[in-house]
C-alpha cells in the first residue's frame, strides 16, 4: 500500500544516468524544468518530450514505474487544470451563471498539465537515478560559494541527507505499525473523516516515538565517532568531473539551443 | 481449529528491480493445540509467511485454508480471521500507543466490536495471563521495562481471544532472564489455555525446549518439517544455511564419536545429563 509511492526513490540499475555526476543531473533538471517554462510555440513541446523520453529510455529506468509516480500528484494537476479551465479571459465556448469556459482555457489547461507532467517526470527521474548520498554531495558541492557569506552549506546537505536517508525507514515502520495495528483489529480503510482521523491515532503516536527515538540513536553515533560538522572534513569518494559528464553538459547546452532557435521561428 | 497452507507462493514487488521470489511452493498444515516452531535464517520468509496467515499479505498464487474455507475466497471476513489469528510482530512493544497499559490492551478486542465490560474483563484477563501486576494497570507504557512492554504487547493480542498465536521473534533484544520468563509464559499459555502456538526464531536453542514440531524455512521454501530431535539430526545440514543444532546436539554426536554410546537424541541440557548419567552407570 505505501510502498506504491515511487515518487523520490532510488531505483537501482546501472546506466549511463546512473554514473553520471549527479552535480550534472542536478544543474540539467534545473535547466530543463526552466526551459519547460521558456517555450511559446508547439515546436518546443515535441523537443521537451522527445529530450525527456531519450534521457528516461537511457536511464533504463522503466517507463511504467515512472509513470506511478504520476499518481501520488494527480490532486495537483486537476487543481491546476481546473483554475486554467474557468479562470482564463477569452472567446466564450460555454456559460453557465458565473462559470465560464473559454477556448483559451480549454488550451491553457491542457498545456499546463503536459508541462507539469513534464516537470514531474523530469525531476523524478532525477531521484530514480542518483542515490540520495550522492544527491546531496552534488549539491553541497554546488552551494559550496554560498559559504562565503556564512551559509552552513555542509550542515544543510547533512540534515537533507538524513531526511533522505530517513524516508524510507520511516515508510518501512509506517508499514509494519499499521500491519501490527490491523492484526489487532484496526481499520484505516472505512469510516467517515472523523473515524479515519481517529484511526490514524494508533499509528502516529507509535511512528512519532520511534522517529525520536532513531534520531537519539543517529545523534549518538555520530558523537561517537567524532563528528563536529564539516569543517576540515574530508571525502572518501570526492566528486569529480569525468568525459561522459562533459559530454552531458554538450547536449544540454545542445538542447537549449534548439530550443531558443525554434522558439525564434 | 485448523490451517492448511496449500502451494502458496508469494513475489514481492513483480516486475520491477526489487523483485524477489519471498515463498516458493509452501505446503503446510496445522492443527488444533500444536506448539510450533518456525526457524530460519534472516531472510528465509518466516517473517513474510506468518504474515499471510491472518491474511495482511496476500498471497501472488496458491491458497490458504482456515477451518476448511479458502481465505482467498471473495467476500471472506478478513477482520474475522485476524481475531482468530493473533499475530504478535517482531519487537511488538513499538506498537503501544495509548495513555495507560490498560486502555492499550483494550484497543484489540474494543476493535471486535464488544461491549465496553466485555473489553476491559478481557484486557484484564489477557494482562493477568502475561503476569502483568495489578499496580502497573494505570502507568504509561512507555514507563515500563524492556520486558514489561513486551508482555503488555502481547497481552494486546492475547485479550482479542485467538485461537492461534503467532509469535515473531518474541525474545529479540530481551536479556537471557527476560527471554526465558517470556517463553516460560508462551509456554503456560499453550499449556493452561490450550492455545495453538506459532513461535518465531532464528535460535534453535530457544524453542528446542518448547515445540512438538519444528519447521525450517530456507530462502522461502520450507527445508524441515519434523519433531525437534529428527530436524537436528540433520545437524550438518543446518549449518549449511546458516543455522544450527543446539549445543547438546553437538555435545552427544562428539561423545559417541569418541566411543561413549549415548543416543543423539536430547534436545536439552537436562535430557542430555540423564542420558549422560544412564550410559556412565552401565
Amino acid at each position: 500500500m505505501i510502498r506504491d509511492i515511487t515518487i523520490g526513490q532510488y531505483y537501482p540499475v546501472d546506466s549511463l544516468l546512473h554514473r553520471l555526476d549527479p552535480r550534472v543531473k542536478l544543474i540539467g533538471t534545473i535547466l530543463y524544468i526552466i526551459s519547460l517554462f521558456a517555450f511559446s510555440n508547439y515546436y518546443g513541446y515535441i523537443i521537451a518530450a522527445a529530450f525527456l523520453f531519450t534521457v528516461i529510455k537511457i536511464s533504463k529506468v522503466p517507463l511504467k514505474f515512472i509513470l506511478k509516480g504520476l499518481k501520488a500528484v494527480i490532486v495537483l494537476f486537476i487543481f491546476t487544470a481546473t483554475f486554467n479551465l474557468f479562470l482564463t479571459p477569452g472567446k466564450i465556448i460555454y456559460e453557465l451563471g458565473f462559470i465560464k469556459i473559454t477556448i483559451e482555457g480549454i488550451i491553457t489547461a491542457v498545456l499546463m498539465t503536459i508541462r507539469l507532467t513534464f516537470l514531474i517526470l523530469g525531476s523524478s527521474l532525477m531521484t530514480f537515478t542518483t542515490t540520495p548520498n550522492n544527491l546531496t554531495d552534488g549539491l553541497e558541492s554546488l552551494m559550496k560559494p554560498l559559504n562565503k557569506i556564512k551559509v552552513p552549506v555542509h550542515e544543510i546537505s547533512m540534515m537533507m541527507s538524513i531526511a533522505l536517508r530517513f524516508i524510507p525507514i520511516l515508510m518501512e515502520e509506517t508499514d509494519k505499525i499499521m500491519k501490527a495495528q490491523m492484526a489487532r483489529g484496526a481499520d484505516f480503510e472505512t469510516g467517515g473523516l472523523v473515524k479515519r482521523a481517529k484511526s490514524l491515532i494508533p499509528l502516529l503516536v507509535p511512528l512519532f516515538v520511534s522517529a525520536f527515538r532513531r534520531a537519539n540513536d543517529l545523534a549518538m553515533a555520530m558523537e561517537a565517532r567524532c563528528y563536529r560538522g564539516g569543517e576540515g572534513r574530508t571525502k572518501m569518494k570526492p566528486l569529480k568531473y569525468k568525459g561522459r559528464d562533459l559530454a552531458a553538459f554538450l547536449v544540454l547546452v545542445l538542447y537549449i539551443t534548439v530550443l531558443v532557435v525554434i522558439n525564434r521561428v | 481449529m485448523s490451517i492448511i497452507v496449500d502451494k502458496l507462493n508469494y513475489i514481492y514487488s513483480p516486475g520491477t528491480a526489487y523483485q524477489k521470489h519471498a515463498l516458493k511452493d509452501i505446503n503446510l498444515e496445522i492443527t488444533e493445540g500444536e506448539f510450533i516452531g518456525l526457524i530460519g535464517h534472516t531472510g528465509s520468509g518466516k517473517s513474510t509467511f506468518i504474515q499471510h496467515l491472518n491474511g495482511l499479505i496476500r498471497g501472488t498464487s496458491g491458497s490458504i485454508y482456515f477451518n476448511g474455507q479458502n481465505i482467498y475466497d471473495a467476500g471472506y471476513n478478513m477482520k474475522g480471521l485476524r481475531s482468530k489469528v493473533g499475530l504478535v510482530f517482531q519487537y511488538p512493544e513499538h506498537q503501544l500507543f495509548e495513555t495507560n497499559v490498560f486502555k492499550d490492551v483494550c484497543f484489540g478486542p474494543s476493535n471486535q466490536g464488544l461491549e465496553a465490560l466485555q473489553v476491559e474483563l478481557r484486557a484484564y484477563e489477557a494482562l493477568k495471563m502475561v503476569g502483568i501486576d495489578n499496580s502497573l494497570l494505570d502507568a504509561s507504557p512507555f514507563e515500563l521495562s524492556g520486558g514489561q512492554k513486551r508482555r503488555v504487547a502481547i497481552a494486546g493480542v492475547l485479550a482479542m481471544k485467538p485461537e492461534v498465536l503467532i509469535l515473531d521473534e518474541p525474545t529479540a533484544g530481551l536479556d537471557p532472564k527476560g527471554r526465558d520468563e517470556i517463553l516460560e509464559q508462551i509456554a503456560k499459555l499453550h499449556k493452561e489455555n490450550k492455545l495453538t502456538i506459532i513461535l518465531v526464531s532464528h535460535s534453535m536453542e530457544d524453542v528446542a525446549k518448547y515445540v512438538d514440531r519444528l519447521i525450517v524455512m530456507n530462502r522461502g521454501e520450507v527445508a524441515f518439517n519434523d519433531t525437534p530431535r529428527k530436524v537436528f539430526a540433520h545437524y550438518k545440514e543446518l549449518e549449511k544455511i546458516g543455522l544450527a543444532a543446539p549445543q547438546v546436539t553437538y555435545v552427544m554426536n562428539e561423545l559417541r564419536m569418541h566411543g561413549l554410546p549415548v543416543s543423539i537424541e536430547a534436545t536439552t541440557i537436562e535430557e542430555a545429563k540423564e542420558e549422560i548419567l544412564r550410559v556412565m552407570k552401565h
